[in-house]
């Protein structure tokens, strides 16, 4: 499915407008003829472009690239745009299985500087079976590339093979931040498991002179023809030149966004409602009185993890705010939280819902993600109505929000790198708080439980997911409650 | 810590729920507006005349107000129109004409006052302090101002060398000033071209080392390099997105309304229904409209709803669905008329005429929740070229007032009938509006604000 920049197709008019079916698992209307779909229809997808992306990282070891890759990956495959980065990195250690020291980088060993060149060309070919073959709609190409000479190689690969090209460079003097990535994730790194702490730190830092003669900044004038953003200071200062289209402006706009300040966000559930115990999803309903009980405890908790500068974020339905009520602090309320919207099924138990709606209730099974309620939401558009909320918490430090079960399972699907099908089967249970803290290349999480009892609202895919099964199998993996 | 537990109370107009308080001194905790700056902001113009400055200005006073944040412009160039009655030359600009320096100076400082009052006493968010500053000196008097008022400044600095450009620019806006009224053409451009050389004898553009601690964006040739500098907060990252988005490249947004649908003919609001025979009348038409356009590479935009879809299914071209152009949510009000709304729901019927922008339907939405639903919408058609939207009442009125720069109490009443198109092309500061009515029938389904109060209202039909 594909849609975007470029002429519009022209269909002969047909005399008729042609009928329109709804699709049943995902709600949309989309032609028919003879009650059977028609050509596919273009439904606003992320990526608007012809042209899959290539992104290609520019810079000195210890720069942040491999952080910004797999962050902006994650980050891209989350909004639905199929992403995935190749580390030439990678490449060389499974080619050069033992890593002995920096002269393997140095720029006049001719053997090392063969084998270095090869692995880009075998990550390149994979990053084209990637975009061409698989589907994939945007690579991360995570290298130093810090030869013009290397990049207009890349360049030209890309234009053979059709796909735009973007560079992330990024640089940095700081040694106190140099110091610290190579303290995150260089000592952690498979080259230096035999290494003790000071002898990998002066190797590396000997690695880095290898590159710092030969390289060639991303030039205002000799580049500027080039798509690029200049990330300088790990964000202090940013230059950007010639975005093409929509996916390198989100690109953008993302980049721009995120930090490396350490901090902790914080992500629970209300309290318990009337609504859970009694089985029913959505609503609007009150705590019940271990809600509350919830609530108060959380107030303890936050108070005691002692945080400066929490901010604390609800969304606009009754049980969130109770809950955050009971923390003394001031809080903001946010719609874009609310929890899914399950339309038709609003205030249903799931046992109504297979009474009055069985195949819908077979279609949510078959494809959790995508299942749209009647006059309702899928998780797909969940995670759509939920950017603005990831992009306000890559901009914030401490965070404290306090949501809802589906809502919790997309925010946590991001930190945590959760494919969509994995998603909406996240386990997020009441009176939980998961403190998330970024961690090297990614997210350590804690699981807290604040000891108060709650009903269990997690519903496991049941093995019986046709359209005919019997209400036993549709309710098999129902939990219990009043 | 308190460990009573809070009553909450739902606000019935927007239906937000806030904590019962017996006590009038406590203050709510919970803020349901986005907080998207604790502190004033200051944004600040930099540039030589005829760089677009005020087009920025006004652009982007127009968003940050759509989005709901209070914005103004302070053109220091109409606080000197009101000065100086007569523009006489470029004289006036010389760098060495003292008098006219203390005049300039003066109304700079008179601008300055007047964003501390909108500030103060306005309850204003942002302010654009557009003048050309060209010079450290200016720069750092509106920054000690912005110091000792607690008020952030972030610089936007528009920065060309493209004589094509300038020029275009002069065309389109300097040669209908005030200052150039009794002026023919030729001497106006000479006029002008001569201020600009005033001005750049003292042009110090923001530097790189020595301004690296202020906050600023520099926009280098209509936007094919952006070059950011500490942005300080979620405002200042919301305006570089927006500045990064805009273009110039002359183009036509097409605004309409699906066809006429089932609904709409029997005076049942919301719903998801097909169109009507005269509905696909209109779709008809539409399609027969658009080829006569010849729109070069036109993107057509629908919503999720089968009568969106049904028009455009009309055009034989290709479209894409959005789900954020959806009519608005009516919630529990869904598929009624509105005389089984005054039957069944009289008080919100009622709230829903007192303040129509901010009203939310219970289990719906408002045209305030819209709003910020569409964000997405006009940042994509920002980025866009040629665009034909077919959407909905509600939503057609939320980006027409984007567009037209209406304000929150306009917006929910701007007329968008049944079968018309609104064509929109950017011109000079503003938006040029031309209405196409594709002469097919239609029911009307604007409901102009009721003259009797809620008190006094007796059911009628409306």
């Amino acid at each position: 499915m594909n849609s975007g920049e470029g002429c519009s197709e022209e269909i002969p008019l047909p005399s008729s407008p042609r009928e329109l079916t709804q699709n049943p698992l995902k709600k949309i209307w989309i032609p028919c003829k003879n009650g059977l779909p028609e050509k596919h229809i273009f439904q606003r997808k992320v990526c608007m472009t012809n042209c899959p992306t290539l992104i290609v990282t520019v810079g000195l070891p210890a720069r942040g690239k491999t952080y910004i890759s797999k962050k902006l990956t994650r980050y891209l495959n989350w909004i639905g745009v199929p992403t995935k980065e190749f580390n030439v990195g990678q490449y060389r250690r499974e080619c050069v299985k033992i890593y002995k020291s920096f002269e393997f980088f140095s720029p006049d060993n001719e053997e090392g500087l063969k084998i270095r060149k090869q692995c880009a060309s075998a990550a390149l070919n994979d990053v084209r079976q990637y975009l061409t073959d698989e589907g994939g709609q945007v690579a991360v190409f995570d290298a130093t590339n810090t030869t013009r000479e290397r990049r207009d190689t890349i360049t030209r690969f890309a234009e053979q093979n059709g796909f735009k090209v973007f560079f992330v460079e990024s640089v940095c003097e700081d040694p106190a931040v140099i110091n610290e990535n190579i303290v995150q994730v260089k000592l952690g790194s498979p080259d230096y498991t035999h290494c003790n702490t000071d002898e990998a730190v002066e190797d590396f830092m000997k690695r880095i002179k290898c590159y710092e003669n030969s390289y060639q900044t991303l030039d205002e004038v000799l580049d500027r023809d080039l798509s690029y953003i200049k990330i300088i200071d790990v964000g202090r200062r940013y230059l950007v030149n010639r975005v093409q289209d929509h996916i390198q402006s989100r690109i953008v706009y993302y980049l721009m966004n995120i930090h490396i300040t350490p901090r902790s966000i914080y992500l629970c559930r209300h309290g318990e409602s009337d609504m859970n115990v009694k089985g029913r999803i959505g609503g609007d309903s009150g705590l019940s009185l271990r809600g509350k009980d919830f609530a108060r405890r959380l107030g303890q908790f936050i108070q005691k993890q002692d945080i400066s500068d929490l901010k604390v974020w609800t969304s606009q339905m009754k049980r969130t705010i109770q809950t955050a009520e009971g923390l003394n602090v001031p809080y903001e309320q946010w719609k874009a939280l609310n929890e899914i919207d399950a339309g038709v099924c609003e205030e249903m138990m799931y046992e109504e819902i297979q009474d009055h709606h069985p195949l819908e209730f077979a279609l949510r099974d078959q494809d959790k993600y995508r299942y749209r309620y009647p006059k309702g939401e899928s998780y797909e558009d969940l995670v759509q109505r939920l950017e603005p909320v990831i992009m306000e918490l890559e901009r914030q430090e401490n965070v404290l929000v306090i949501c809802h079960q589906a809502v919790m399972r997309c925010l946590l699907a991001y930190f945590l790198d959760k494919s969509a099908e994995e998603l909406p089967y996240l386990k997020c249970p009441l009176h939980t708080v998961l403190k998330l803290t970024p961690v090297a290349y990614g997210c350590k999480v804690e699981s807290i439980f604040l000891n108060v009892d709650a009903v269990n609202t997690h519903r496991d895919r049941p093995e019986n997911v046709n359209v005919h099964r019997t209400t036993e199998d549709a309710l098999q993996t129902v939990p219990p409650h009043l | 810590m308190s460990h009573k537990q809070t009553k909450l109370t739902q606000n019935p107009l927007q239906k937000i729920w806030v904590p019962w308080m017996s006590s009038k001194l406590s203050r709510r905790r919970g803020s349901s507006v986005p907080q998207f700056t604790n502190s004033p902001t200051m944004i600040v113009m930099v540039g030589l005349p005829a760089r677009g400055k005020t087009y920025i200005s006004k652009k982007l006073t127009r968003y940050l107000n759509w989005i709901g944040v209070p914005t103004k412009v302070f053109n220091v160039g109409q606080y000197r129109r009101d000065a100086v009655r007569t523009y006489k030359n470029f004289e006036f600009f010389r760098p060495d004409n003292e008098e006219a320096m203390k005049i300039r100076k003066a109304c700079a400082r008179s601008a300055l006052s007047d964003v501390g009052t909108y500030f103060m006493l306005e309850h204003g968010q942002a302010a654009v302090f557009d003048a050309t500053n060209t010079t450290r000196e200016r720069r750092e008097i509106i920054l000690s101002y912005a110091k000792d008022n607690g008020y952030k400044v972030f610089f936007i600095e528009s920065i060309c060398d493209d004589p094509e450009i300038i020029a275009e620019n002069i065309k389109q806006v300097k040669l209908s000033s005030p200052d150039y009224i009794d002026c023919d053409k030729e001497e106006a451009v000479a006029d002008f071209l001569k201020r600009i050389e005033c001005y750049k004898v003292t042009y110090v553009p923001l530097d790189d080392d020595k301004d690296s601690h202020l906050s600023y964006i520099k926009i280098f040739n209509v936007g094919s390099r952006y070059l950011v500098n500490r942005v300080q907060d979620h405002i200042q990252s919301r305006i570089v997105y927006y500045l990064m988005n805009i273009h110039v490249t002359p183009r036509t947004i097409y605004l309409c309304r699906h066809g006429e649908s089932e609904l709409n003919l029997v005076g049942r609001i919301g719903g998801d229904s097909g169109l009507s025979p005269r509905g696909s009348q209109f779709a008809g038409a539409l399609g027969k409209y658009i080829k006569s356009q010849s729109i070069p590479d036109l993107k057509v935009w629908t919503s999720h709803m089968k009568r969106t879809i049904q028009t455009a299914e009309a055009l034989g071209v290709a479209y894409e669905q959005w789900k954020a152009l959806n009519e608005i949510d009516a919630g529990v009000c869904e598929d009624l008329t509105y005389e089984e709304i005054q039957a069944n729901y009289p008080e919100e019927f009622a709230l829903r005429d007192q303040d129509k922008y901010r009203y939310r339907y219970p289990k719906g939405e408002s045209y305030e929740d819209l709003v910020q639903r569409l964000e997405p919408v006009i940042m994509e058609l920002e980025r866009q070229e040629n665009v034909l939207v077919v959407c909905h009442q509600a939503v057609m009125r939320c980006l027409l007032a984007y567009f037209l720069d209406k304000s929150a109490e306009e917006l929910p009443y701007l007329k968008c009938p049944l079968h018309t198109v609104l064509k929109l092309t950017p011109v000079a500061y503003g938006c040029k509006v031309e209405s196409v009515s594709l002469n097919i029938e239609a029911v009307n389904t604007h409901r102009d604000r009721p003259a009797v109060s809620a008190c006094d209202r007796v059911a009628e039909s409306s």
